[in-house]
């Protein structure tokens, strides 16, 4: 274990913020607008720690421990995340499931409370953010189990370790599908278009933003740091599929997946600049499609990997 | 070779789970043609092409890619319905339905003895998927469109399962599978056409209406 395998989750803590950014300038380029500084939501970030906090007395502790917690979740998730040939710091076979359970952990605080808020609305939210988790869960699931079956490996260090270019010949289309469907889990975990609009405050539409409204200063900054970091979390795992078609070794692996998040951000703000949001009834559908994809990718998988 | 008849079978399969999620007509004709331009493309990057094999894959690109879909979209049009409205089974459910009928499929398969020759090991659970999907397709949905197309993805199941099995399917047969096919899917457009006449809209459900 050297230096080299925390670099990537360390990175995390340092540039995940500055994803939201780049995917806002892509949206500005294809809106013809400016746009946002890049840097934009470490300004906000830094803006909302100086402030105080003001709590309903509606609320209770679930309310006030939600903000940290979730952050706790993901920090930790983070450290589970490798870098191709790099394992992870924590790094133990079925960390996969741990990984999936972190987010949810995460999930259920924020869910919480935002019924801890009494408000009818934010129960609204919280009902919709846990009926389309539940339908990404077996997409995310399935498309790891895929993976792990291919490099007979349960660990996300093993499994992305394992995956070569050789597999790539091998079972490229399977790898494309589970692509694929990561892509669409990514997109429903972290509130884009076409799930959710991270932009609406249109109260008949939003998803995670309605869970959020009571929350100010430090809280909120805890929770949108989370959320970026969220960002960076799932965008790896995207991005660590293709990284062995790249053909880099060693240290430039880690400048490589960094630059992969950067294509990561943009892709999406490419998808939310060129889709409309789905009306809330197809989502539903469009998540059962990822998890079939990830079915599909495993039947593959089973077929063809040695 | 062998990756081309892989990636097309697996589109095959793609298209199949995209019927069954979809609920606008005129989006299902277009990728009911797609998937049989696909078909048509199995016989064509599977080795060997023959002025045998390129007529009928051509046949059937010209018939399942351009021909069907034109009728079926007239139908569509004079018809004017643009979506399923209340099919039998759900498009959720029809598709978690799709997922089942794969896993059987491959299932099936691995039941069977493999193939003689080295086709590619995806095509027959394809072809079982397929031939199940298109029937689930013709029972679930109510609209007669739908069911064309349910049809249509049968037929493609069949023609990949005898694509991979016997490979050299003589032409006879085959062309007059392709003429039966499009006899069918003209007299089904013709039927399409009576029941909106009769009914105002092309649920084929309503046919037990006119039971005396």
């Amino acid at each position: 274990m050297s230096l080299w395998n925390f670099s990537y989750a360390v990175l995390g803590l340092l540039l995940a913020p500055l994803l939201p950014g780049i995917t806002n300038r892509t949206k500005a380029v294809f809106a013809g607008r400016q746009g946002p500084p890049l840097l934009q939501a470490y300004w906000d970030l830094a803006k909302l720690l100086r402030k105080g906090t003001v709590y309903s007395r509606t609320t209770s502790w679930v309310f006030r421990l939600a903000p940290p917690g979730g952050l706790a979740c993901v920090v930790a998730a983070l450290w589970l995340v490798p870098v191709g040939n790099f394992a992870a710091p924590l790094a133990f076979p079925g960390d996969l499931i741990l990984l999936a359970y972190l987010l949810g952990l995460m999930r259920f605080m924020t869910v919480c409370a935002a019924l801890d808020t009494g408000s009818s609305f934010e129960g609204m939210g919280a009902s919709r953010e846990v009926q389309f988790s539940a339908l990404a869960e077996p997409a995310l699931i399935l498309g790891l189990a895929a993976l792990a079956y291919a490099t007979g490996s349960f660990s996300l260090s093993g499994i992305f370790g394992g995956v070569t270019r050789p597999d790539w010949l091998q079972v490229g289309p399977a790898l494309v599908l589970v692509a694929a469907a990561l892509l669409i889990v990514f997109l429903a975990e972290n509130c884009r278009i076409p799930v959710d609009d991270p932009n609406t405050h249109l109260e008949l539409t939003m998803i995670h933003e309605v869970m959020i409204l009571d929350y100010g200063g430090p809280d909120l900054a805890f929770i949108l740091y989370g959320a970026t970091l969220k960002l960076w979390l799932l965008g790896a795992l995207l991005a660590n599929i293709f990284l062995p078609l790249t053909g880099f070794a060693g240290p430039a692996q880690i400048a490589c997946l960094v630059a992969g998040m950067v294509v990561v951000a943009v892709l999406t703000g490419v998808i939310e600049s060129v889709m409309a949001r789905l009306s809330l009834l197809k989502v539903p559908q469009l998540l059962v499609g990822a998890a079939a994809l990830s079915v599909l990718g495993f039947v593959l998988m089973l077929r063809f990997a040695p | 070779m062998s990756a081309w008849t892989d990636i097309i079978l697996v589109s095959l399969i793609l298209t199949t789970f995209w019927l069954l999620g979809s609920s606008r007509l005129a989006s299902c004709i277009r990728i009911c043609a797609i998937q049989g331009v696909a078909t048509g493309l199995l016989g064509v990057v599977g080795g060997g092409i023959t002025i045998r094999v390129a007529a009928i894959s051509l046949a059937i690109i010209v018939l399942k890619g351009l021909t069907f879909p034109w009728l079926l979209s007239r139908a569509l049009r004079e018809s004017n319905t643009s979506h399923e409205v209340q099919p039998f089974v759900g498009y959720v459910a029809s598709l978690l339905i799709g997922v089942l009928v794969l896993a059987f499929s491959f299932w099936a398969d691995s039941r069977l003895p493999s193939l003689a020759h080295g086709a590619s090991r995806l095509v027959v659970p394809v072809a079982f998927a397929l031939l199940i999907a298109g029937l689930f397709l013709i029972v679930a949905r109510k609209t007669a469109v739908n069911q064309v197309i349910g049809y249509l993805v049968m037929e493609n199941g069949i023609y990949t399962f005898g694509f991979g099995v016997v490979r050299e399917i003589p032409a006879l047969v085959e062309l007059g599978v392709l003429m039966d096919v499009f006899v069918a899917v003209f007299v089904m457009g013709i039927a399409i056409y009576r029941i909106n006449r009769t009914f105002d809209h092309i649920d084929s459900d309503q046919l037990t209406l006119l039971k005396g």
